[in-house]
């Protein structure tokens, strides 16, 4: 017998600004314009962030040491932490991350590719290892670290008790959430503060993404809308959410968003028979008593291919129609999916939707499906 | 503690600095041997650091370059395969449980960048990007590649899990593991870390860290946990596997386990990005819980896996944080990383395989290249020949950038006071 699960807390931060306002008129207009920049990133177009009053949740000497994909965790995780009103209880809260690679210094980057011509083949090494150990602030841009997210996360806010970093795209989101469900109900945890965060305004990224060829590079369209093979387009994306089991909420008389009552994933090679849509329907199987038809569909669909075949997977469910969230927040990668489960506990709590089936086919791999009730 | 929160490893598998394979590497450990060498995978002119314990492969032979993904691969599938075969399970691809790699952030490298370069029209970002869609690329540059190849391999089942917290990766893949059998979500878990990150811009981040050792001029001397001259960490490779089963599912198949992992403890350090705090108050707490997951007093430790990373102030630390957990006299405490470097994603789950390898063969590995004793640590570190003694418990002590600290205790049965 597992503990029920509710969500008591959502930091929420996008192009659209923060909170459940902006995001539920967003999502409830199906013309929505998306804020777009086609220009800074070109031919990428990302959905940016706006000016964010960073220093609300975080001092600025630890501002100083982040950049800007870090940042926007910490202040999401904070208002997450606000929102469920657990700031005070923060050493005895787990923490849950789903990272990327951290940031690369993507000045120096540029200053080396324009020198390097300059510079003759033979003495190439040598040089770059001069330019790179000479250019590189050592506390700021830390690659190595996903890990400092969370640490940062720590630092600032207090979160304590255990701290792990998932990696792997938009599947290291919905796993985070998964192990964080899971710990919680089995009483492991009773309060574990999950999510992750993206910077749109990487070349860094838009660059390991290009290696897979899954950058969307033509005029900006719905993800439904947009031609195979499709593509993904980058949003700014800040997701947090408060995981905490239902009776120490309710002893502390914390009030639920609404109910986390299944995450479920999956990783086909999409190859042969084993494509994204077989994944799914397993992961389904799990859900089938618990569905019911005309359910709202939030999905966190990239852009990228597998997005069509989410799409008839979706309508194949009996749910209702499916509303696609990187339409209006573009595609946040590791805080994809747990951006679609705070915008389906926000649905609940305005009372727009009893039950939302949530789902996301990752761009190169990884499916996965959630359910969000009202409590 | 009931013996049902014990979990068995029924299998290991290694790649280290010292060898490919459990039976070499074991060896050369306790013949104290050093696996720290000058790099020759990447030029090292203009580096402070020009040394490491890196894993060569074959495939790099002649200069050829193989990118840190491909060798995180290959390190991990070796470790896997030699676990495998000793846990008679999964045979032909079909793993029946889960898949759990600690693996470090894969990049696009420097070679693949210059590549990149030289066909980009423009010699900046946006060129590059353009020219980034290559066939195979992807499987050496995103995230995801290195999980999915190897639930590939293996069969595994469901999605796999990869995750990173800096030094401690190796104990919290580990962790995720067990709850998995714990919560009954799994009855076994393939669970592999690797570390393949010596390459140039690697090197030169931890470098700039000020985290490693100088010690150009004696390499295989850099690594000298507890030293009183310790300057900094030495980088090094490779991976470990551990085949994990609940007791019920080892003993229904038949399977002998080698050794038991009895609990596992953690608490992150808001001190400081990359530093721990140094009174050694948070890494008290995550071996205390440690202790507490399994059910054992301090008084049952018979010995200590230490991190001892050689730099000074981990080192300090850990000294101070065993003594306040363990008083006056702490059991024997060693470590591994003297002679194999820092495999920093990889150590905790390679400190695991050798602490069920003490367990085993009643051998505590040495803590090399000890000469000069450090005033300020007053700890029993097997200083330089490895020692016979009877050990039924350890604890292994991991502690990572970002204020990561995890503990494991590991056991010869599960706990035999147990109902």
């Amino acid at each position: 017998m597992t503990a029920e699960v509710w969500i008591t807390g959502i930091g929420l931060v996008s192009s659209l600004g923060e909170g459940a306002g902006p995001h539920l008129a967003a999502l409830a207009d199906p013309a929505f314009p998306p804020v777009l920049d086609r220009d800074s990133f070109a031919p990428c177009t990302i959905h940016p962030l706006p000016a964010l009053p960073f220093e609300a949740q975080m001092p600025r000497r630890d501002l100083r040491q982040m950049e800007t994909w870090q940042r926007l965790g910490v202040y999401a995780a904070g208002l997450a932490l606000d929102s469920a009103a657990a700031k005070p209880l923060a050493a005895e809260i787990d923490l849950m991350v789903a990272a990327g690679g951290g940031e690369r210094d993507v000045a120096l980057d540029q200053a080396i590719l324009t020198e390097l011509a300059a510079v003759p083949e033979a003495e190439r090494p040598a040089w770059l290892n001069q330019r790179i150990a000479g250019g590189l602030r050592p506390t700021l841009f830390l690659a190595q670290l996903p890990n400092l997210l969370a640490g940062s996360i720590t630092i600032v806010h207090g979160v304590a008790r255990s701290s792990r970093t998932l990696m792997g795209m938009e599947l290291a989101g919905a796993d985070a959430l998964r192990l964080a469900l899971s710990r919680v109900a089995h009483g492991g945890s009773a309060m574990t503060l999950v999510g992750a965060s993206l910077n749109p305004s990487r070349w860094d990224e838009l660059m390991t993404y290009g290696t897979a060829g899954l950058n969307w590079q033509a005029e900006w369209l719905p993800v439904a809308q947009r031609p195979a093979p499709g593509g993904i387009c980058l949003g700014g994306l800040g997701c947090f959410l408060l995981l905490e089991e239902a009776g120490h909420a309710r002893a502390r008389g914390a009030t639920p968003f609404a109910r986390l009552a299944h995450v479920g994933t999956g990783m086909a090679q999409r190859q042969g028979q084993d494509t994204a849509t077989a994944s799914a329907a397993g992961l389904l199987a799990a859900l089938r008593d618990r569905l019911r038809p005309g359910a709202a569909v939030l999905s966190a669909a990239s852009g990228a291919a597998a997005t069509a075949e989410e799409a008839a997977f979706l309508a194949s469910t009996g749910a209702g129609p499916a509303r696609f969230t990187a339409d209006v927040l573009g595609h946040g990668v590791e805080a994809s999916f747990p951006a679609a489960i705070a915008l389906a506990a926000l649905q609940t709590q305005a009372g727009l939707a009893p039950q939302t089936l949530v789902s996301g086919f990752g761009a190169w791999r990884g499916e996965a499906l959630g359910l969000v009730e009202a409590v | 503690m009931s013996q049902t929160r014990a979990i068995a490893v029924t299998g290991i598998g290694l790649v280290t600095p010292l060898g490919f394979g459990v039976a070499d590497s074991w060896a050369a450990l306790l013949a104290g041997k050093s696996g720290v060498r000058p790099i020759t995978r990447f030029a090292t002119d203009n580096l402070k650091t020009r040394f490491a314990a890196s894993v060569m492969l074959p495939a790099e032979s002649g200069g050829r370059f193989v990118s840190a993904a491909d060798r995180l691969h290959a390190y991990a599938g070796m470790a896997a395969e030699e676990a495998l075969a000793m846990a008679g399970l999964g045979g032909r691809g079909g793993f029946p449980g889960p898949l759990v790699l600690g693996m470090p952030p894969i990049e696009v490298e420097l070679p693949d960048r210059l590549a990149l370069l030289a066909r980009a029209e423009t010699p900046d970002y946006a060129g590059l990007t353009t020219a980034a869609v290559q066939p195979g690329l992807a499987d050496r540059t995103l995230m995801m590649a290195a999980p999915s190849r190897l639930a590939a391999r293996f069969g595994t089942r469901g999605a796999p899990i990869s995750l990173t917290t800096a030094c401690a990766t190796g104990v919290t893949a580990l962790q995720v593991a067990m709850e998995a059998i714990r919560f009954g979500e799994a009855d076994c878990v393939l669970c592999i870390s690797g570390e393949s990150s010596i390459q140039t811009e690697a090197l030169i981040r931890f470098s700039l860290l000020q985290a490693l050792s100088t010690r150009n001029d004696s390499p295989e001397t850099a690594s000298r946990p507890f030293d009183a001259t310790r300057d900094g960490f030495v980088m090094a490779e490779g991976a470990a596997c551990l085949v994990l089963e609940s007791a019920a599912h080892a003993k229904a198949r038949g399977a002998k386990p080698m050794g038991w992992v009895l609990g596992g403890g953690e608490f992150a350090d808001g001190f400081h990005r990359t530093r721990a705090n140094p009174d050694g108050s948070t890494i008290v707490t995550a071996m205390q819980r440690a202790l507490d997951d399994a059910g054992i007093a301090p008084g049952q430790v018979d010995y200590i896996n230490a991190h001892g990373t050689s730099t000074p102030e981990n080192d300090k630390m850990e000294s101070a944080g065993i003594h306040a957990v363990f008083g006056a006299t702490p059991p024997p405490v060693s470590s591994n990383k003297s002679s194999i470097g820092h495999s920093i994603s990889a150590s905790g789950a390679i400190e695991a395989v050798f602490s069920l390898l003490t367990i085993r063969d009643g051998m505590l590995p040495p803590t090399i290249n000890y000469t000069t004793p450090d005033p300020a640590i007053t700890l029993d570190v097997v200083p330089n020949v490895a020692r016979a003694a009877r050990v039924q418990r350890v604890l292994s002590n991991s502690f990572g950038f970002g204020g990561q600290n995890s503990c494991l205790v590991l056991g010869a049965e599960p706990e035999s006071g147990a109902p």
